[in-house]
């Protein structure tokens, strides 16, 4: 294995990894907030990649007023679905929750397809077909925009938490709900404002996958989004900065995996690390220990 | 209420609705086609059922829908120039299997109990093999439409199926196919294999590719597996690159190898890819691009453009408001099989279909000519092979099965 | 009084096996209904195994087609091993094949029950369906067993075998909560630390509920080998298990004849839907969330349903699982 194949290799998986950290994302805001595993996030990424499709195949808009009207409308679905399916559970157990999102996420697979048909669509040329060689290595230019849109969204999150007033409340929320609503904070409204963030970065993500891979189908989200979810549990869930770091572990190591000749392992070897991850450190990589108290 | 008084009406009420639900499977579905005129009762108009096993849902449903939509397009056809056998028409029942073997041999079963004379599907060899032992046990004929693999209709002891039928050529002469035109044509000396490893169909080309390949002195220097659904073959397309083949051959669905393409044109791979006639569906150029298409070839068992070929495009494409692929051509030609098998012998006798499908000989259908071997079951057609120009289908060369 | 009415119950069991014999004999039910009781007696097992781990123990997984499907293809090996073909060989090599799948399987269920020693709910979940997709993968890329193509069988287990094979999967399990390890679970589920300090093994209890489901689920897959005519590992794949959680949690975690219910609804629902292929997931899915919102515990919650008897074999006992 020469340098460029290792070099040329890790870029592949920078670039599979940013996406997997996209989505992840969402998911780890959610279980940050509301501890559910939301299996319709991957979903809501499938619909943001139809908007996506949508507004620049039939309305012909170029690809970041697309990648933003996909933001907005996925993020007033993620509000949809939490109102209608995730609230009237916020106080039953949280198996019951999970059910309904497993729910929610099959009704949004086959009502998709219900509604496009099972096809696989494919996207107008959005971006140039420009390759660059820097030194050794080819580097596409929606390997840029993949990353350079995952920075841009990861800092702009992290600034949100961190900084603003809706931040802050997140934050209150995840830690101690009761605490922050005696505080005057609208719980409700702070866990919609989380749906909304997490779903418009998974329809970001929906977007540049079918941009970049050319292709929407209604089942799309199944597989990346069961990915991310692992990712998000890899690094930490509920922790914004392991979700990144993940995704990118989860992205190296698929590539690697492949790399070295078992590309049909691939899966397995992602689902492995993870156990092994587990088992030596269970709140994943970022997470901190907690001790339970009796 | 109570919990306990709660509980039992809950179960009183599913047990109820189960034995209506399952009560109501019992009848057949509303038929599909206009009742016959004059209305006489007599066995003479009574339609002729006919199940289609299909991949309605799920991860094959793309292929599912296209095969249904050409058996439909045939049976309606025949339908409405006054059906077969004095009147009689056709009567479609779709079943879904989910693209699911298990669930394909819950279809099989729920159609043999409304009396089908022919079960039309599935597509796949998996969903196939769990079907044919209820087929064979009730007597009822079976054809395939894309099912390649060789033990569908003759077992491992050389005997034949009796009632299971396929409309596609098997893997061993598309795999020949294909390396010989690699060799001849392409002049190549060395080659890279792809294939996905979740259905059998793309590992039974591979295979005969290589095995001719190197029959013929020629190396392949590296194979690569993916599964079924993955969009990112970066990897292993560099995996590929680094040992510098002449030729790829990537014999999977459409939407796999077109990402492969793809992706190997932008990691700079410009030599020859080929494919099976799984490229034969769906739109490979829009994902790929025309560009990237360029210097790609595929074997497939019919070319769509075929002046031939444009009364059938045509009567598609006001049906479904969509070309057709490689799929509605087989779906058709599985129809048009049984509809020829019924014409032949006269009745709807399960034995009478069944041995005019194995005695169907030379039968002339819209991608040419395919000859039946009653040994087999196994048709044999003519393969061609086809170039992509500047995202169009070229017609390349015709190879006559031997 | 209670063998009194476990007879009674048997002699139910007994009289409803007969009549279905003797109806699908004469053809009055039809192959595909009879299909779909054999269906649901898998699925009925299946659902109690899961309960076991995660009703009762309250250990959340959503491996179970994971174990399912090492069950199957245990079963399917020993018969493509032997060769085994219709005959009085079979009386033999049909409980042979179907035991050495639950042995397989359970001693999977040992293998990922030791990690639930560290791992809590929705780790612990994650890590099962991790479990899972590994085992697809592994049999995926396993030639031996057919790989993709997967592995063609005959079909030698009927609806009879899978009805009474269920009716003892139902009597091992309800014997089993009722048992001083049954309550062992339930403390363990309700509140492991107060468990442990009351003197219980938890690791014990864990691994072994993971054992019991898992062979429980190796038995469904062994069935499912010998009636379906074909495994092949697509079949098993996260999907499967989510539907199989969906019965469990539908029917009410914690209570066994809820998730026969669960059982029998989605299995029904499923077959009998068929006849709408583009709108059944639609229909499914709709109903799952609008059942859970208005009935989030489940048709059944932890309740357990009775006989009509005011002293039944399902009711002297007080009730098992109502602890919480």
């Amino acid at each position: 294995m020469s340098a460029e194949f290792i070099l040329q290799q890790l870029l592949n998986g920078v670039s599979l990894g940013s996406i997997y950290a996209l989505i992840a994302l969402g998911y780890t805001m959610v279980y940050g907030i509301i501890q559910l595993i939301n299996f319709a996030h991957g979903d809501v990424m499938m619909v943001g990649a139809y908007t996506g499709w949508y507004c620049t195949t039939v309305l012909h808009m170029s690809f970041l007023p697309a990648m933003l009207v996909a933001m907005l409308a996925c993020s007033v679905l993620g509000v949809v679905i939490e109102r209608v399916a995730y609230k009237p559970l916020r106080k039953s157990t949280r198996l019951a929750a999970l059910i309904t999102a497993i729910g929610m996420s099959f009704f949004l697979e086959y009502g998709m397809m219900f509604l496009v048909s099972p096809q696989t669509r494919t996207f107008p040329p959005v971006f140039p077909q420009t390759i660059y060689h820097i030194g050794p290595l080819t580097v596409k230019y929606g390997d840029i925009v993949i990353i350079t849109v995952t920075v841009c969204l990861m800092t702009l999150l992290t600034v949100v938490v961190k900084y603003t007033r809706i931040g802050k409340a997140m934050r209150a929320v995840s830690f101690d709900k009761e605490a922050a609503a005696l505080m005057g904070i609208n719980v409700n409204n702070v866990i919609s404002a989380t749906f909304a963030i997490g779903s418009a970065l998974a329809a970001a993500a929906g977007v540049l996958i079918g941009v970049y891979y050319n292709t929407v189908q209604p089942l799309m989200g199944i597989m990346p989004g069961l990915k991310a979810f692992v990712a998000a549990v890899l690094g930490g869930i509920g922790i914004i900065p392991g979700a990144m770091l993940g995704g990118l572990a989860l992205g190296l190591t698929e590539v690697f995996v492949s790399a070295i000749g078992f590309s049909t392992w691939r899966d397995a070897g992602a689902f492995l690390i993870l156990i092994i991850v587990l088992i030596v450190k269970p709140t994943g990589l970022l997470g901190q220990n907690t001790r339970e108290k009796v | 209420m109570n919990p306990r008084k709660n509980g039992i009406l809950s179960l009183l009420l599913v047990l109820l609705c189960s034995v209506l639900v399952l009560a109501g499977c019992g009848t057949p579905a509303a038929p599909a086609t206009p009742a016959t005129p004059g209305g006489d009762a007599g066995s003479a108009g009574e339609p002729i059922n006919v199940g289609l096993n299909l991949e309605l849902t799920g991860s094959s449903a793309e292929f599912g829908l296209s095969g249904q939509n050409g058996m439909k397009l045939a049976f309606d056809k025949v339908n409405a120039e006054g059906g077969v056998l004095d009147g009689r028409l056709f009567n479609y029942i779709s079943a879904d299997n989910k693209s699911e073997a298990g669930e394909a041999t819950s279809a099989t079963t729920r159609l043999v109990g409304e009396d089908v004379i022919a079960i039309l599907g599935p597509m796949t060899t998996a969903a196939v093999l769990g079907s044919i032992q209820i087929v064979t046990d009730n007597n009822v004929v079976l054809i395939t439409p894309s099912g390649t693999n060789a033990r569908l209709t003759v077992n491992e002891d050389g005997t034949v199926n009796p009632w299971i039928f396929r409309a596609c050529f098997i893997d061993p002469f598309q795999g020949e196919v294909a390396a010989n035109f690699a060799i001849d044509a392409l002049g190549a000396e060395t080659a890279a294999i792809a294939y996905d490893i979740v259905g059998d169909y793309s590992g039974g080309l591979a295979e005969n590719f290589k095995r001719t390949f190197e029959a013929a002195g020629k190396t392949v220097v590296r194979e690569e597996q993916f599964s079924a659904g993955d969009v990112d073959f970066r990897p292993i397309i560099e995996n590929i690159k680094s040992a510098e083949p002449d030729v790829i051959f990537v014999p999977a669905y459409y939407t796999d190898d077109a990402h492969f393409v793809l992706q190997a044109r932008d990691a700079g791979f410009t030599g020859p890819i080929m494919g099976g006639d799984g490229w034969g569906s769906g739109d490979m150029v829009g994902i790929a691009g025309a560009d990237n298409m360029n210097n790609t070839y595929c074997v497939d068992f019919v070319y769509i453009d075929d002046p031939s070929l444009q009364d059938f495009v045509n009567e598609y494409q006001t049906a479904y408001g969509r070309a057709p692929d490689g799929f509605s051509v087989l779906g058709y030609e599985t129809a048009s099989m049984l509809i020829e098998a019924v014409k032949n012998a006269g009745s709807t006798e399960p034995e009478a279909v069944r041995s005019a499908l194995e005695n169907l000989g030379e039968f002339a259908s819209i991608s040419g000519v395919m000859t039946f071997d009653p040994e087999t079951h196994n048709p044999a057609k003519n393969a061609v092979i086809l170039e992509f120009v500047n995202g169009v289908r070229e017609f390349k060369q015709i190879v006559a099965p031997k | 009084m209670r063998w009194e009415k476990n007879l009674i119950l048997l002699a139910a069991a007994g009289v409803f096996f007969v009549l279905t014999s003797i109806l699908a004999g004469r053809g009055l039910i039809s192959r595909f209904v009879l299909l779909t009781m054999t269906q649901v007696c898998i699925y009925i097992i299946l659902a109690l195994g899961l309960n076991l781990i995660t009703g009762f123990t309250g250990q959340l997984s959503i491996g179970h087609a994971g174990f399912m499907s090492i069950g199957a293809y245990g079963a399917g090996f020993i018969m493509k091993t032997f060769d085994v073909q219709a005959g009085p060989t079979l009386i033999f090599f049909i409980p042979f094949a179907l035991i050495f799948g639950v042995l397989v399987a359970a001693a999977f269920g040992v293998l990922l029950g030791l990690p639930t020693l560290r791992l809590r709910g929705d780790y612990l979940a994650i890590a099962t369906i991790g479990f899972g997709e590994i085992v697809r993968i592994v049999l995926l890329n396993t030639k031996a067993l057919g790989g993709a193509s997967g592995m063609p069988l005959k079909q030698f287990v009927g609806w009879g075998a899978a009805y009474w094979l269920m009716l003892l999967s139902v009597v091992l399990i309800y014997n089993f909560v009722n048992s001083s390890h049954g309550r062992a679970c339930i403390a363990i589920r309700e509140n492991e630390i107060a468990a442990e300090t009351m003197g219980i093994n938890t690791t014990k209890y864990k691994v072994m509920a993971f054992a019991i489901g898992a062979g429980l689920a190796g038995l469904a897959g062994g069935i499912y080998a010998n009636h379906m005519y074909m495994i092949q590992p697509s079949t098993f794949n996260f999907l499967k298990s989510f539907e199989i959680l969906v019965m469990v949690v539908l029917g009410g975690l914690g209570s066994i004849t809820g998730c026969i219910l669960g059982a029998i609804v989605m299995t029904v629902m499923n077959n009998a839907l068929g006849i709408f292929p583009e709108i059944r997931m639609i229909i499914v899915s709709v109903l799952l969330v609008t059942m859970m919102i208005f009935r989030p515990n489940g048709l059944m919650g932890t309740t357990e349903l009775r006989l009509p008897f005011r002293r039944g074999p399902f009711g002297t006992k007080g009730d098992m699982t109502n602890g919480g």
